[in-house]
């Protein structure tokens, strides 16, 4: 239908009108709008913080899964629900401020096939319960319990996953405490995962039906504020290596020269190591022509706290999200120091 | 210096205002008709957008209640969470003030591509729309609702007049409908997997979007005929320009080697002269847009009445200014001006500088360029041929036409050169012997201006045929197949028995549709049954049929299929057509079938009952003098959904009362294309009127009166266009040809017969001559009456 109305919405979403200066007014922890503020030193409480939150601006539910068919073929599935609120709060019915869109997408090596969907909250078109867990929009699902077995599901025109993922490790929290911060002047979200998916299930794709397992990892980010004025996008990596080990790092690349980078290590246990804005050093070290724009799809990611210097490549640099709000996300494969696979996010990179 | 060449430049033009005039109002003519048309088009297209943006659902399936005017809102939930990618419409009736208008409600999230208001929701922002409880609508609209209602407007153009667009959850409060939807529009792409939908919503009907594909292909063949005219009349246009441009470069041939001979360089006369004609080309563009919005003002209230007839929706008759056709224009002047005198400054920078600039030297200059012009013709009219055997696609259809019109153009002179040396050759005495002479020697400086008025009339008979046959062939479809008063969609009606006798109480004559989509001599085809009445009798016409066809179709004993299944399957009457298992049966007639992309063979209804037993009839056309009643008491009494009652006479008056206005539009623009090709003819006589004099003034002095000479002017005059128009005809027709058989089979996918109409013809070359004896007597009133010392001083003054 109408892009531009939709991207509007996006734009809305992903820029957030640029107000750094509301961040001064954290201490009242709303922003000009009356939208809450992340707050350092915010105790969690599940199961209710698997639920939405409608007085922060924005949210996401985020699967990402690295799969492995009967012949070992790499596949990657996403599943992601977005939340973006007008203004703050929930009503009933079509009065409610809240807009839901979900994306869901398959990657092999040689096929990328993605798919969005989008509803209002207020109606049961689209939302999230905390207990017992939901999150839908339309036939899309993940609902279980996220320290248990969950079921994820979804359908395109031309695809469709269904899977269960089975949590084998706690909860992760990232930045501190789960206070998570994006850039200089402190803009920052609450941000928490669930890395530690066992995933089976089947894909659908044109080809037929494929029996799948690995792993899947699930990301909880809501903020008010993603990004501050000057920054142009982000590199996103969640990379699992083959002892166990995990990784969760990006790069927000700023326009005014200087990019934001921030890591969590997370051990086999759980045990998380935070890292602040320059321990993680991500380096493109090759571009693919993608929908008319170059992208880097080969990576050199270095953690010297952890000993790790690995090249971080696309299984399918032609992993493009071509939806209303255009984006890169695909599986990736981890060389180097380290062994292991994950899955890599890019935003903003434009067409010239 | 420059200042001196400007001014001598320009006193040419204040010693000779009438060819300035002819220049400039030649140019704007020109202008005017292109822009006109270009008008007429952008208006017309952008008015089918805002009629087809809001009744956008029609191309799209969707889901209706069964029973009622609304369903529950869960209703979309549940579909949604099924997989069915459904968004929710509720309309009704809104009251402002004292008017009433159209309401629609949408989901502005999941509204699909095509549907109603997607347009103007483009032009808006969400969190706009969605607050503050937005309403939308067109400039007369928004101002009712200005006056009546509290909401904020968002004024749009391209939301059809009379119609208001809101958010879904606005317009349910609005019409006090909370939580009720009218209707849900299905999205054209689907999920891989959903559920069933008996399943899911078993009180939802899914209705095709095919009832609205007759009229798309209706207006589809009126956007064509605009398009192929605008076509054509710029190809008119350019000629006209290139005459008008060509002439007044000649005409100062003799000052340029005057301006040579005193030492003006010839480059900067050049870029002078160009910078003259870019001037004035812009003054006479300018003249030609105003000219043009005029004219289109004067069309486009047919224009807007034929889409409204059409649509049943409001558009708005008036004339927006459009910058695409101002610019159109104005480049069209200028480029045609430039493009006209390049070849002409060509010719001066080659031309020796103390060369005699008479109207004879001209001539022989275009002799040495017969042979090339000659050639291109041959090549343009061969390339036409060869593209209509082996090209493909409406590029190639175009390019046939183009091909054809050029090379025909180009093509005349010579056929006009050959015919009237044969005149020449046959003609004795002095007087006749010269006058086809003298016509000979006149044809290059009148070729261009013959040429336009070759073009005028081909493109009038070629858009004529066309359109007239279009308009023959679709009165006879539609009186055929559009020939029940009401047609009953019965798809959401459990008991058919039931509804077939409540109507054979209430209904003059019931014909059950029904239909299989089967396989027939191997390709996918569908079955009809028919009920044969009086129906069927009188209105059925075919393409070829045995005498007593409807007798032998209803005792059983013979088939009718369309002319897409008898030609994919090369069976002929006679021919037997397994209609069904162990049913095989004879052809007994073949009927056109247009716009229908597979074959279809039609069987009694009880042969088709006994064949196909679990199939009852989906739709139900009913026959009876009063629709309104029949359908009020189906909705009221039986209960159908007003959705489902279709009015089809109304249609099949809306698509007839098309053609019509089409046609209307068509011939003013013929007679408009016709005035500006004499005009061309009056300014190419004007132009030469004066360089002619060294040819008229001996003939004169040998005894032929001033008054006869005039007669044989205004004569040779008429000749040429006679011989013009009748050499139009032909090129004409093929262009006819084209459009039908080549464009229309790529545009619509199926051919349509050609109808000739002499008649029209004869008139238009009426017409035509009336044109062109009107253009002559001006010139030849003025040689009647010139003064003898004028032709006496041909003889004085070396020239």
């Amino acid at each position: 239908m109408n892009a531009r109305f939709r991207s509007l919405l996006l734009v809305l979403w992903l820029a957030c009108g640029g107000t750094a200066f509301a961040q001064g007014f954290a201490g009242l922890g709303t922003d000009a709008e009356g939208f809450a503020m992340p707050q350092p030193g915010h105790v969690f409480s599940f199961p209710q913080d698997h639920g939405a939150h409608p007085d922060f601006r924005i949210e996401w539910w985020y699967v990402t899964a690295n799969l492995s068919g009967p012949d070992g073929t790499p596949y990657g599935l996403q599943w992601t629900l977005f939340r973006s609120a007008l203004k703050p709060g929930e009503a009933e019915g079509w009065e409610s401020p809240q807009v839901w869109f979900g994306h869901a997408a398959v990657t092999s090596a040689t096929v990328h096939k993605a798919a969005e969907r989008f509803g209002r909250g207020g109606t049961g078109q689209a939302g999230v319960t905390a207990e017992p867990f939901e999150a839908w929009i339309d036939d899309w699902h993940m609902e279980g319990d996220l320290l248990g077995t969950a079921r994820l599901s979804a359908t395109g025109a031309d695809f469709a996953y269904d899977v269960t993922m089975r949590a084998a490790g706690p909860l992760v929290f990232h930045g501190q405490d789960g206070y998570s911060v994006k850039s200089a002047a402190g803009q920052a979200s609450h941000y928490y995962s669930q890395p530690f998916f066992e995933v089976e299930g089947t894909l659908t794709l044109p080809e037929g039906e494929i029996p799948v397992r690995g792993t899947a990892w699930l990301d909880r980010e809501w903020s008010s504020q993603p990004l501050a004025e000057t920054q142009s996008g982000w590199d996103w990596f969640s990379l699992s290596f083959a002892d166990g080990d995990k990784l969760m790092g990006f790069r927000l690349r700023d326009a005014a020269g200087g990019d934001f980078t921030s890591a969590t290590w997370i051990e086999a246990d759980g045990t998380t190591t935070p890292y602040g804005d320059g321990a993680l050093v991500a380096t493109p070290l090759e571009e693919s022509q993608v929908a008319g724009r170059a992208v880097p799809t080969r990576w050199r990611v270095i953690l010297e706290d952890k000993g790790l210097d690995v090249t971080v490549a696309a299984l399918n640099s032609q992993a493009w999200m071509g939806l209303t709000v255009p984006y890169w996300e695909g599986p990736v494969i981890v060389s180097g120091s380290h062994e292991g696979r994950g899955y890599l996010e890019m935003t903003g990179y434009e067409a010239p | 210096m420059t200042a001196a060449t400007l001014g001598a430049l320009a006193s040419h033009w204040m010693r000779n205002r009438v060819q300035f005039l002819t220049l400039v109002v030649g140019l704007a003519l020109a202008t005017a008709l292109w822009s006109g048309v270009q008008a007429i088009n952008a208006e017309a297209r952008a008015s089918y957008d805002a009629a087809a943006a809001a009744l956008g659902e029609g191309r799209l399936d969707q889901l209706v209640p069964a029973n009622g005017e609304t369903m529950p809102q869960e209703r979309f939930i549940a579909l949604r969470r099924a997989g069915w990618l459904v968004s929710p419409v509720v309309e009704g009736r809104l009251r402002a003030g004292t008017s009433t208008l159209r309401l629609v409600g949408i989901e502005p999230l999941t509204v699909p591509v095509g549907a109603a208001a997607s347009a103007a929701l483009a032009n808006t922002d969400l969190a706009g729309f969605l607050e503050a409880d937005t309403l939308m609508a067109g400039p007369e609209a928004a101002d009712v609702l200005r006056g009546a209602l509290p909401n904020p407007v968002i004024v749009d153009a391209s939301i059809a007049s009379g119609t208001v667009i809101a958010d879904i959850g606005v317009a349910q409060e609005l019409l006090d409908r909370g939580g009720r939807i009218s209707r849900l529009v299905v999205s054209p792409v689907q999920p891989l997997r959903q559920r069933p939908l008996a399943e899911v919503a078993p009180d939802v009907v899914l209705q095709r979007a095919d009832g609205a594909s007759d009229v798309g292909r209706l207006t589809d063949s009126f956007h064509l005929n605009l398009t192929a005219f605008g076509f054509l009349s710029f190809a008119v246009g350019i000629f006209i320009v290139h005459g008008a441009i060509g002439l007044a470069f000649e005409q100062r041939r003799g000052m340029v080697r005057t301006l040579r001979a005193l030492g003006i360089p010839l480059d900067r006369l050049i870029v002078l002269m160009i910078l003259e004609l870019v001037v004035l080309a812009l003054l006479a563009g300018g003249i030609g847009i105003l000219l043009g919005y005029l004219v289109a003002a004067v069309l486009l209230p047919d224009v807007a009445a034929t889409i409204r007839g059409l649509y049943g929706a409001d558009v708005a008759g008036t004339l927006q200014i459009r910058p695409v056709w101002w610019l159109s224009g104005l480049a069209m002047a200028v480029g045609g001006a430039l493009v006209a005198a390049a070849s002409a400054l060509w010719r001066l920078s080659r031309m020796p500088i103390l060369a005699s600039a008479g109207g004879r030297a001209w001539a022989v200059a275009s002799g040495r360029g017969r042979s090339i012009q000659a050639a291109a013709a041959l090549f343009l009219l061969a390339a036409a041929g060869g593209l209509a055997v082996m090209g493909a696609g409406l590029v190639a259809g175009f390019a046939i036409l183009a091909c054809l019109f050029l090379g025909g153009a180009l093509a005349l002179p010579l056929c006009l050169a050959v015919i009237l040396k044969t005149g020449q050759d046959r003609s004795s005495g002095v007087l006749p012997q010269w006058f086809w002479a003298d016509s000979r020697q006149q044809l290059p400086g009148l070729s261009l201006a013959l040429m336009a008025l070759l073009l005028a009339m081909a493109a009038n008979v070629g858009v004529s045929t066309m359109v007239s046959s279009f308009r023959l062939t679709f009165t006879g479809f539609l009186d055929q197949r559009l020939s029940a008063e009401l047609y009953v969609d019965a798809a959401g009606v459990d008991d058919r028995a039931a509804l077939e006798r409540f109507l054979d109480t209430r209904a003059d004559e019931i014909q059950p549709i029904l239909s299989v989509e089967t396989e027939l001599a191997g390709l996918p085809a569908e079955l009809y049954g028919a009920r044969i009445g009086r129906t069927y009798r009188e209105n059925w016409r075919f393409l070829a049929a045995e005498a007593d066809v409807w007798d032998r179709v209803a005792d059983g004993e013979a088939v009718i299929v369309n002319e897409q299944l008898s030609r994919r399957a090369g069976l002929g009457l006679g021919d037997r057509l397994a209609a069904a298992p162990g049913l095989a049966l004879p052809i007994a007639g073949i009927v056109g079938d247009y716009g229908n992309p597979i074959g279809q063979a039609i069987v009694s209804e009880t042969l088709f009952r006994q064949a196909y037993p679990a199939v009852s009839a989906a739709r139900f056309g009913l026959r009876t003098d009063n629709p309104e009643a029949l359908r009020r008491a189906l909705v009221d009494e039986f209960g159908l959904p007003s959705s489902s009652i279709i009015d089809q006479a109304a249609i099949k008056r809306f698509s007839l009362s098309v053609f019509e206005r089409t046609f209307s539009v068509t011939e003013a623009l013929n007679v408009l294309t016709l005035a500006v090709a004499a005009f061309s003819i009056l300014m190419s006589l004007l132009t030469l009127a004066a360089m002619r004099l060294p040819q008229l003034a001996p003939v004169w002095a040998m005894g032929v009166t001033q008054r006869r000479l005039a007669g044989l002017e205004v004569l040779r005059t008429v000749l040429l266009a006679l011989l013009t128009a009748v050499l139009a005809i032909p090129l004409g027709l093929l262009l006819a040809w084209v459009l039908l058989a080549v464009v229309n089979v790529e545009a619509f996918g199926w051919r349509l017969p050609m109808f000739l109409f002499p008649l029209e013809y004869g008139r238009l070359i009426l017409l035509t001559l009336a044109a062109a004896l009107l253009a002559a007597s001006w010139p030849a009133w003025r040689l009647s009456r010139m003064a003898p010392a004028s032709l006496l001083k041909v003889f004085a003054h070396e020239r």
